[in-house]
């Protein structure tokens, strides 16, 4: 029995810095412009089919790939801003948020028809897992683990030592008191889409390593993404990491009570939850 | 020249003007202190002199140049801080990233301007460390001030600097004003503790309605029975 | 003559289409034109209504729950019957949650039907679907057309009336000024769960008249694209808060919608890898585009003035 929450465990980690890499994203968008971007999700399935184009052309290891991919889609994040998003932010936070519902289906349909809605996949053949004991490792996930710590330093790094960093975290505390400092807005926001691009495109790249590549494979995290942001509380990057791995756990080991096509629920259920009981997110302080 | 004039300003949020033509001048060097009953206007004033709500009529110059509905960066850019009523600090980042944001626009080394907000405000060294969010109502009002003083500003805005504070603070914020003041900054300010703010005042203002009803000396306005029978509570 | 009769029989096709959108527009007009709730979970509400009326009107199978062979009317009231309660408990849930948050939670509880449908196959056989669930009263096609528009005039008629009711004023006044409308006393949990759940049994009703049309009902029918994003461009493009406006979205837009499968149709077959993929392409763009040039839609909301708010 330990042994099989031991392996489900370290599923959900696995799983969890996924989702903490989509969500810290998520939450900086949210915090600096005031919407749920229901376009992350088809973000990160199009960092993972920019690296599929990288290994594909240029033959090389999906690593070396990743920070490619994460150039290109943060660039492409930034360019859907500049194109869309900048020019209805005045309007009304929901017609954005429309608006990031219909950039996900563009974003869905383009890579259908570039690449096609079959499974893909970055190597072929078989990765033997290690074995420690009854568990099994696999060498990606450990490659994806450390992949995954070292980017979410780097976000720590950026975030508390650079002065964008500062910028950034400050307009997602207090717009208005960040206009009245001199912080300039517009490229704050612009950081903000390209740091959120690439980590979600990194989140792609790792799920596409995890599993396969496929159309939906973003949206269908998009869920988890939110409700990782929603109990880390809105805002707030290190609450995202933590949401992220909380419900990456709560996913993979809630396999042992209810069927697994049910993941997605366990993530809604204790992201309505915090709403409901917690709406700050589930760690006091602003952290 | 005087530091700041503003001339026959009409301003508002919606459609209506809440500002109605006031006028108000902050000299150089000079404590000017707004005050006037709640909804009179005075934070919209403060407001529409910052580029925070828009100017439909009227001018406004500071050191000579219109700066008539410039945005906020502008006015930081050319020296002026403003600090707003409420919600005028970063909750979740500490009183020490509060102030480097302050001095956002600064090129360059910040540390002689961090030295010298910790020298008039010695407390906020010792809580550098500190989450803003977490500090007491004085602390934060002190923590706002020092951001604000990150740009060595000429012209320092402060919109009700001492509300909520208990009666020894208020004391020690009025002197920190005037310390500030000392240095050559001009401080435009509106107030609720009108009596002791036109006490330090070179000059005041009173607001009602959107429209100037008064306007004198500090202690030109605290000795005028009219004022103080109706804006300063008899 | 072949031809015309083609002809006749698409146009039957497609205004039928266009009459289930129309409804499942108007919906959505109650919960976000009306009351400002942000539901993209429209697909879910679309599901229990196809769902209900499959089970409770198809002949006894085994594959799945029921059927019951109940009578096409008895399915329609079935059908709302079972939304309300689920539509009561999720509104309890979400109804006073911000925008954004109520977004993702409706998106989410969407997707958790379409799971539980797709998963529960003692219930709905899963993957596999319902068939033959048939068209009432021994009714052709064209015959269904005017059931289909005799239900979209009724609702229309219906949620006019209720927008310029008394009540319909207080969700407006919830919408454009939520603490006004509190302090004017009004309970405005109440009202939006009313709203809520109404317009989420005017969604099930076009889900339960949508399975009798075509006869097959499986989760894939029930994806955010088909039942979601469609009536969401319907609603924005015709209007919001107008109801004609919502009627003519669906018209337009489902027009456009089905005009892009000809284009893509013309595309040369080796450059459209997904020819579906294409035209969810093209109605991306087209709601982008309206989004930032006509945010309020080719019949923008005629607001009747409201009481309390004209100083
Ligand atoms: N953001 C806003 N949008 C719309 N109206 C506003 C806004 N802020 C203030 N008002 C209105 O403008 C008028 C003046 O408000 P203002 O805040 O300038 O008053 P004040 O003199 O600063 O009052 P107080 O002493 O309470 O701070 C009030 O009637 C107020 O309701
Ligand atoms: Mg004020």
């Amino acid at each position: 029995m330990w042994i099989e929450v031991t392996q489900l465990f370290i599923n959900g980690l696995l799983l969890g810095s996924i989702l903490a890499l989509g969500a810290v994203g998520a939450t900086m968008i949210f915090g600096v412009l005031r919407f749920a971007h229901f376009a992350h999700g088809d973000l990160m399935t199009m960092g993972a089919y920019f690296a599929l184009l990288v290994v594909v052309s240029l033959n090389l290891p999906v690593m070396v790939a990743l920070p490619v991919a994460m150039l290109m889609t943060a660039g492409l994040a930034v360019g859907i801003d500049q194109v869309v998003y900048r020019r209805i932010r005045r309007v009304q936070p929901v017609i954005l948020l429309i608006s990031s519902f219909a950039t996900a289906l563009i974003l869905r349909a383009v890579v259908q028809m570039i690449w096609g809605s079959s499974n893909q996949v970055y190597a072929t053949g078989i990765q033997m897992p290690w074995r420690i004991g009854p568990l099994a490792i696999k060498p990606d996930h450990i490659l994806i683990f450390c992949a995954a710590a070292v980017l979410v330093i780097a976000v720590h790094l950026f975030l508390s030592r650079t002065r964008m960093g500062k910028a950034m975290r400050a307009m997602s505390d207090n717009m208005n008191l960040a206009l009245i400092t001199g912080i300039p807005a517009d490229r704050v926001i612009m950081w903000t889409w390209a740091i959120g691009g690439a980590l979600a495109a990194a989140a792609g790249v790792f799920l596409g390593m995890d599993t396969r590549l496929h159309p939906v494979m973003g949206w269908t995290l998009l869920l988890p993404v939110f409700a990782a942001t929603i109990v880390g509380g809105i805002g707030r990057p290190y609450g995202a990491i933590f949401g992220g791995l909380l419900i990456g756990c709560a996913m993979e080991l809630s396999t042992l009570i209810i069927p697994g096509a049910y993941k997605p629920a366990v993530a809604f259920a204790i992201m309505i939850l915090t709403l409901i009981f917690r709406p700050q997110g589930i760690i006091k302080g602003a952290l | 020249m005087s530091l700041l004039t503003a001339q026959g300003i009409y301003a508002g949020y919606g459609e209506a003007d809440i500002l109605q033509g006031i006028n108000l001048t902050v000299g150089a060097n000079e404590i000017v202190v707004i005050v006037g009953p709640n909804g009179a206007g005075k934070s919209t004033a403060m407001k529409a002199v910052f580029g925070l709500v828009p100017i439909r009529q009227g001018r406004i110059e500071y050191v000579g140049e219109d700066i008539t509905n410039q945005p906020p960066e502008r006015m930081v850019a050319r020296g002026i801080a403003y600090v707003p009523q409420e919600a005028n600090v970063f909750p979740s980042l500490s009183v020490l990233e509060n102030l480097e944001l302050g001095a956002y626009a600064i090129a360059g080394d910040i540390t002689p301007r961090l030295e010298k907000v910790y020298e008039i405000f010695p407390r906020l060294k010792e809580r550098r460390q500190q989450q803003a969010g977490v500090m007491s109502g004085g602390e934060r009002q002190m923590v706002a001030m020092g951001r604000a003083l990150m740009i060595e500003p000429r012209l320092l805005m402060l919109d009700e600097p001492t509300a909520g504070l208990s009666p020894r603070l208020i004391d020690e914020t009025f002197e920190r004003i005037r310390e500030i003041n000392a240095l050559g900054i001009g401080v435009l300010m509106v107030e609720q503790n009108a009596r002791q703010a036109l006490a330090i005042a070179d000059r005041g203002y009173v607001l009602a309605s959107g429209r100037n009803r008064h306007e004198d000396t500090g202690a030109g306005l605290l000795a005028d029975p009219e004022v103080a029978k109706m804006f300063l509570g008899g | 003559m072949m031809e015309l009769s083609g002809l006749i029989s698409y146009a039957v096709f497609f205004l039928t289409l266009v009459g289930i959108y129309a409804i499942l527009t108007l919906g959505l007009n109650v919960q976000w034109g009306m009351t400002g709730q942000f539901n993209i979970g429209i697909a879910g509400f679309f599901a229990v209504g196809a769902y209900s009326t499959a089970i409770l009107s198809t002949d006894r199978a085994d594959n799945w729950l029921g059927g019951f062979g109940l009578p096409f009317p008895a399915g329609l009231v079935g059908a709302i019957l079972i939304t309300i309660p689920i539509a009561w408990v999720i509104g309890r849930i979400t109804a006073n949650l911000r925008t954004d948050y109520l977004a993702i939670a409706t998106i989410g509880i969407a997707e958790i039907i379409r799971l539980f449908f797709l998963n529960e196959s003692w219930l709905s056989n899963g993957v596999r679907g319902i068939p033959g669930i048939s068209k009432p009263f021994g009714l052709g096609n064209n015959g269904y057309l005017l059931l289909v528009i005799g239900f979209v005039a009724l609702v229309y008629l219906l949620v006019e009336v209720a927008r310029r009711s008394p009540w319909g004023r207080v969700l407006r006044a919830i919408r454009d000024n939520e603490p006004a409308t509190a302090a004017a006393g009004k309970n405005i949990a109440h009202f939006r769960l009313q709203a809520f759940v109404v317009g989420s049994c005017i969604m099930a009703l076009a889900g339960a008249l949508y399975a009798h049309f075509v006869g097959f009902i499986s989760p894939e029918a029930f994806r955010p694209l088909y039942g979601t994003f469609l009536v969401w461009v319907m609603l924005i493009a015709g209007g919001s808060g107008n109801n004609l406006g919502a009627i003519l979205g669906a018209l337009v837009v489902w027009l456009v919608w089905s005009s892009t499968e000809m284009l893509a149709g013309l595309m040369p077959s080796g450059l459209v890898a997904s020819e579906s993929a294409f035209r969810i392409f093209l109605i991306g763009v087209l709601l982008q585009i309206i989004l930032v040039t006509r945010p309020s839609g080719l019949l923008p909301e005629r607001r009747p003035p409201l009481p309390g708010r004209d100083q």
